[in-house]
């Protein structure tokens, strides 16, 4: 018990787990093992990718960690024929913002073998990738895509939220039979929690209600779920009793929990980091007003990132990204709002 | 300053840093005795009351409700009523300038580990340093944290190791056949790979059959048994509260099953819900859960018969049962009464060890001092 790991570890610990567990298990990127200096296992593998999240994973499995070159459109094709003749592949694509070259290998290809072959094709594949601002990244290296792949019919997607979460579902993840974009925010590798040493899954699709409350809910993904908490905290000074919940995956998505928490406080706030034109806060605001309408006792309010780049000026940025206060101000806009 | 006692936070589990008191049971000028109610304690994980560790007067509440207090800080001060103010009123000061500061050292808490039993990894938590060893027993679905209300108190007198049986808590997961057999020997492989020579086992559910069991097939090495609503000594038992809780796959389809262990269902917390949900996730645990419920029952009755192997043990036996027990019901301790000294215990449901924790602290002291003395070998 009380065994604190960071985010990147916990990561890291589910690979290794699952690569002992299952040899049709490999990993594969840029860097991943140790570029293009690597020598021997076990002693060059420094790198473990741009962030470190594969770090050691060389020195334990030498032939099952692959660097790849810089082209993602060929390692994402390669991952996903590997995973329909037999392997497990979880390929790592450094920045979420480099998706658009390998678009048909995911969208066109990945997605569709199920389907096309009547069930009888299976496509294992990981896609996991890093999104979010924060890191002064600027435009083309902090954005939040996962909204892209939730259109998708045939991908899984994954947002974990905190070190727990991050190691159950990318251990549901490899052992799913269908892709799985599995989508790290950068700013929360260092995040610490309690995480048990042995394996265990997180199934998709199954929200987690991280506090209960009666009179809002707010629904918060990825790294947005700590500062829902933050803002929860402070609104309980208040007098405001939220409830969080944090749907894990945006695909499938559990708007089962969601409807029946709204039902009971009759006001939702929706968090999500990524722009908000057809952003997941879009779709889970859509789907409330239709389903649970007559419930509502105030305007639905969404907190996203405006509808531009993420700026490169580091006051820019700050500004753009949501804040705890955006929260409680929207969550203050619900529980004021008069008919 | 000696006659003064400070009352301390307790460290009820193991990741407990901090408790809150949120209602005092006893004034200020109130007198106690040792094992009264002094206060009301909540922590992330669960509330209980805090016993008073020594007899005297309640001098101060030191603590004011709801503020977090560390483990091991002082929360109110109990002296006999001739100990002058002024002492109080001193070593209320520093007590309360030492929680201001956050300045408690931290309590060394449990000293946990693993031995490996039969190829398997059995783990532990052991607090006390010195006294006769107690093994406290979990049961079906629980682990050795289920204890923390009964082990720190049984540790001021006692050396009291919790375990976590095969398929449970940190152990490894596999359980063979998932026979009784597999579990005791368990518990009776953890004495002998940590040299205890006799120990007094404590059980609680299937940790009760578990323990009688061990006491039956390794007479030497058991010295009492202490069973909280034992399986297996009656046929009934509650078969739907034991395949929902084997079944449930999320928080949702569990948390209605939890309500069926206290005799106040609101201590059926999410919090509780979150942790066994985190248990039933683990790799290997949904096999073990169910290979262990195939023992357990047989239809709806139980499928365990320990009455036998009990009458057979010549050792001191105490047994406890909640009143309100909708798991394991109290009808099943009829029969026990020539074997044991039957404890019942009122607004306690199959959780008696967390719901009225010292009427079991108390049959455990009861069970050890009736113990004869080791014979010198």
């Amino acid at each position: 018990m009380a065994r604190m790991i960071s985010y990147r570890e916990a990561i890291n610990e589910a690979l290794a787990l699952e690569m002992r567990r299952d040899p049709s298990v490999i990993v594969m990127g840029e860097d991943n093992a140790g570029g293009a200096s690597a020598g021997s296992p076990g002693e060059e593998d420094a790198w473990g990718g741009v962030l470190g999240v594969t770090k050691g994973l060389y020195g334990e499995f030498p032939d099952r960690v692959l660097d790849t070159p810089i082209s993602e459109s060929a390692f994402i094709g390669a991952a996903v024929g590997a995973a329909t003749a037999g392997l497990r592949p979880v390929a790592e694509l450094m920045f979420i913002d480099f998706m658009g070259v390998c678009f048909d290998q995911i969208f066109n290809q990945a997605a569709k073998f199920r389907y096309m072959f009547g069930g009888k094709a299976v496509t294992p594949v990981v896609i996991r990738t890093m999104y979010g601002a924060g890191l002064r990244a600027a435009a083309q290296h902090s954005q939040v895509l996962y909204p892209l792949f939730t259109h998708i019919p045939g991908l899984k997607v994954v947002v974990p939220s905190n070190p727990y979460e991050a190691k159950g579902l990318l251990i549901q993840a490899i052992r799913d039979d269908d892709p799985v974009i599995f989508c790290e925010h950068k700013a929360l590798y260092d995040m610490q929690g309690d995480v048990p040493e042995g394996a265990y899954v997180i199934p998709f699709g199954e929200a987690n209600v991280v506090r209960d409350g009666d009179d809002v809910t707010i629904v918060a993904l990825g790294r947005m779920v700590s500062y829902a908490s933050e803002a929860a905290e402070e609104l309980a000074g208040t007098g405001v009793d939220a409830e969080i919940i944090d749907p894990r995956t945006t695909s499938p998505l559990d708007t089962e929990t969601i409807i029946e928490s709204v039902e009971r406080t009759g006001r939702l706030v929706v968090v999500d980091e990524s722009n908000p034109r057809c952003s997941v806060a879009r779709d889970i605001s859509a789907i409330v007003a239709e389903e649970a309408f007559g419930a509502l006792k105030a305007p639905i309010q969404v907190v996203t990132a405006p509808h531009t780049p993420v700026p490169f000026s580091d006051v820019l940025e700050d500004l753009y990204i949501p804040s705890t206060q955006d929260i409680v101000n929207a969550v203050k806009t619900a529980t004021d709002w008069k008919r | 300053m000696s006659d003064i006692t400070n009352v301390v936070m307790p460290k009820w589990g193991l990741s407990m840093t901090t408790g809150r008191v949120t209602e005092w049971l006893v004034e200020e000028g109130e007198e106690v005795s040792a094992g009264d109610d002094l206060l009301e304690i909540d922590t992330d994980k669960i509330a209980g009351a805090l016993e008073s560790p020594a007899g005297g007067v309640l001098r101060r509440q030191i603590a004011e409700l709801d503020e977090p207090v560390p483990v091991g800080a002082t929360i109110a001060l109990l002296a006999p009523a001739e100990v002058p103010e002024e002492e109080i009123d001193q070593a209320a000061k520093a007590a309360r300038e030492q929680l201001e500061a956050g300045a408690v050292e931290e309590s060394a808490g449990p000293e946990i580990g693993k031995v490996t039993v039969d190829g398997r990894e059995i783990a532990y938590a052991r607090m006390g340093s010195e006294g006769e060893h107690i093994v406290l027993v979990h049961g079906y679905g629980g682990d050795k944290n289920s204890w923390l209300f009964v082990q720190e108190p049984l540790s001021s007198s006692y050396l009291v190791d919790a375990i976590d049986l095969p398929g449970h808590g940190e152990s490894t997961k596999d359980v063979g056949d998932g026979s009784l057999d597999v579990l005791a020997q368990a518990v009776t492989g953890y004495l002998a790979e940590r040299g205890i020579e006799r120990a007094h086992l404590v059980g609680h559910s299937l940790g009760g059959a578990v323990a009688i069991a061990a006491a039956a097939a390794a007479p030497a090495q058991v010295a009492s048994l202490t069973l909280i609503a034992p399986a297996g000594v009656g046929p009934d038992i509650n078969a739907d509260y034991l395949r929902g809780f084997a079944q449930a796959q999320s928080r949702r389809e569990l948390q209605p099953h939890l309500t069926a262990l206290f005799a106040d269902p609101s201590l059926a917390t999410r919090q509780l819900a979150d942790d066994l949900m985190k248990y039933k996730r683990l790799d290997g645990v949904d096999a073990s859960l169910n290979a262990l419920l195939a023992t357990l029952l047989d239809g709806d009755r139980a499928g365990i018969e320990v009455a036998p192997l009990l009458s057979s043990t010549r050792v001191p036996v105490r047994v406890v049962w909640g009143e309100a027990d909708a798991v394991v019901p109290i009808s099943n301790a009829e029969g026990l009464a020539d074997r044991a000294d039957v404890t019942r215990v009122p607004d306690a449901g199959h959780m008696a060890h967390m719901e009225q924790p010292s009427a079991v602290v108390r049959a455990v002291t009861s069970a050890v001092e009736a113990t004869p003395a080791q014979q010198p070998a």
